[in-house]
């Protein structure tokens, strides 16, 4: 780690790593590699196995197969050192002592350790540092929580939806501290359900679904995934099945005369709209991430033909974007 | 602002701190339940029960002759159930601190489950010191006189046995069954063997199926190893086996649901 020749250790560096619970299997064989300095989006549906892969790689449960490094370190190597930190949900917090105590005293288990009263100021509870735990409000013990993963100054950070129970202003403030972190080189981690936290906030999303991984890549490339793109036109009785037949096209739903059709090759739909058929207010839209998590993350019975073809065409892109 | 960087020491003695210490004796300070019936019962009861016995000899010794009086029996009894109830609140805030989420919230730092239970173990003990302190004061202040060497042997006596059994006692139930109103149940139970174990009244005082009864209980052993220098007799055999064998299956009760609990998580 100290030699100049050898690159630094990823913040996460995860391989083949499977959990069961008895006959319930949260995580089948999960690979995925952080480097230093990323904000990344975990993104899956309940039960995807998120939380779990999180709770592996903060050591708080082993993995029966597989390994995790954090920095080079074992998870609880990790978190001994001070490299790792979290928010995570389920994290109770003492009712009886301050605001300002809880943070000193997780101060005070590190080795190393900034400030308590930076760390209550960048997480913006510095006026409540008086405060019993107890009567502080749901954000307000978010927040706290936030100040406790800070005071190490963890080189990683997780947050599990950190931003739930914040109002709009609080959420942007949040991101902005999140977003200057960063920048010094914190790496970041946060489970979320909103979409649109991680298109914004993220470089980069990984998406989880049934106990794997199913994409990961940059926003842009997850959103071309889901081959191409929406077009919406007027056609009063639309031939489906010709529809169908055009090369590129995925699917084809019809609401009166408005119809959808999801395709690979817009351009060639168009074309092939505008000079063969009557159709009228024709319109191109790029897929939004909400229709590629639920494409990426549903049943396969529940859907149509789409997600056979994505399963075949979501290692390609991904790989050379988790290098 | 500095870079971040990845070269950190791991901090000694498992994440010990002192500041951990102070906060443990703030948070037993601000909880007027628990300093009510560790330190102010035991005073309270003493006058109750005890102060009337002042002349009242323990042994064919006359007070006159030198005797020890049946208020210095109460006082150590007292001053024995306060540590007794204050140790068994260390394993009870452990249960509950789990039930919170407290222990998974400390597991995202250096801290050592191990050292944990330490910094909660010595808070009690000290509090359990306190208590006999107040209640040792207070008699020798209403009038109970003893040697200076029956003060000490049996004030260590009673804080160090009560502070090894009950410790355990209350993390073996802490450990067995999670939740916050551990405290509650637990502290009932030590009221019960106190009355039981002959803590409150002599168990010459019982019938005889009670004394049976009170012989077998975690309480009745420490009771009589702590109360033994005052009689001057020594003490029987039974008492030392009792406490031996009670300690003995706390301890191992303690590691083995310390051990399924660890497993689960």
């Amino acid at each position: 780690m100290t030699s100049s020749t050898t690159r630094p250790p990823a913040a996460i560096d995860a391989r083949g790593v499977v959990k069961s619970f008895g006959s319930v299997h949260a995580v089948r064989g999960v690979d995925l590699t952080v480097q230093p300095g990323e904000i990344v989006a975990f993104l899956g549906p309940n039960g995807a196995g998120k939380t779990t892969t999180i709770d592996m790689i903060l050591g708080l449960t082993n993995a029966d197969a597989g390994s995790i490094e954090v920095f080079g370190h074992t998870p609880r190597g990790a978190v001994a050192r001070g490299l790792i930190s979290a928010v995570l949900q389920t994290g109770g917090l003492l009712k009886d002592i301050t605001v300002r105590e809880t943070v000193e005293l997780t101060a005070s288990l590190f080795a190393e350790r900034r400030p308590v009263d930076e760390a209550l100021e960048r997480a913006g509870i510095l006026e409540l540092a008086n405060r019993r735990v107890g009567l502080c409000s749901g954000g307000e013990q978010q927040r706290l929580r936030f100040a406790m993963a800070l005071v190490s100054d963890p080189a990683l950070l997780i947050l599990d939806e950190p931003t739930t129970g914040m109002d709009v202003e609080a959420r942007r403030s949040f991101w902005s501290a999140i977003r200057a972190d960063a920048a010094r080189g914190r790496t970041v981690m946060f489970a979320t359900h909103y979409l649109e936290e991680a298109d914004e906030y993220a470089d980069r999303i990984v998406l989880m679904s049934r106990g794997s991984i199913v994409a990961d890549g940059t926003t842009a490339e997850i959103k071309n995934l889901v081959s191409g793109r929406v077009v919406q036109l007027t056609l009063p009785n639309a031939d489906l099945t010709a529809l169908s037949a055009v090369p590129g096209v995925d699917s084809v739903e019809t609401a009166g005369d408005r119809v959808t059709v999801h395709t690979r090759d817009s351009d060639g739909l168009a074309r092939h709209l505008l000079t063969t058929t009557e159709a009228r207010d024709l319109e191109i839209t790029a897929q939004n991430l909400e229709s590629v998590f639920l494409a990426l993350t549903t049943e396969p019975a529940a859907s149509i033909d789409a997600p056979t073809h994505l399963a075949a065409s979501v290692d390609a892109p991904l790989n050379g974007a988790a290098r | 602002m500095t870079a971040i960087t990845l070269d950190r020491p791991v901090p000694a003695l498992g994440g010990f701190t002192l500041t951990y210490l102070r906060l443990e004796l703030v948070r037993k300070i601000r909880n007027p339940r628990g300093l009510f019936f560790t330190v102010a019962f035991p005073v309270l009861m003493f006058f109750i029960v005890g102060y009337q016995l002042l002349d009242t000899p323990l042994t064919d010794t006359p007070i006159a002759a030198g005797g020890v009086s049946v208020a210095a029996y109460i006082m150590v009894s007292m001053a024995m159930y306060g540590a007794m109830m204050s140790a068994t609140q260390t394993g009870a805030s452990v249960a509950a601190e789990r039930a919170q989420g407290w222990t998974r919230q400390l597991r995202l730092t250096p801290l050592n489950p191990l050292v944990n239970v330490a910094v909660k173990t010595i808070a009690g003990m000290m509090f359990g010191l306190v208590a006999i302190i107040a209640t040792y004061l207070v008699a020798m202040i209403a009038g109970v006189e003893l040697s200076a060497v029956q003060w000490i042997v049996s004030g260590l006596a009673a804080w160090l046995l009560a502070g090894a059994v009950f410790t355990t006692l209350g993390l073996m139930v802490g450990y067995m069954v999670p939740g916050e109103n551990v405290a509650q149940i637990t502290s009932l139970v030590v009221v019960l063997l106190a009355f039981l174990g002959g803590l409150f009244f002599p168990l010459s005082n019982m019938p005889d199926f009670l004394q049976t009864i009170g012989r077998l209980t975690p309480v009745y052993g420490i009771g009589e190893l702590a109360r033994s220098p005052l009689t001057g007799e020594g003490f029987d055999l039974g008492a030392l086996i009792n406490a031996v064998v009670w300690l003995a299956v706390f301890v191992a009760g303690t590691v083995y649901f310390f051990r399924r609990d660890t497993r689960r998580s």
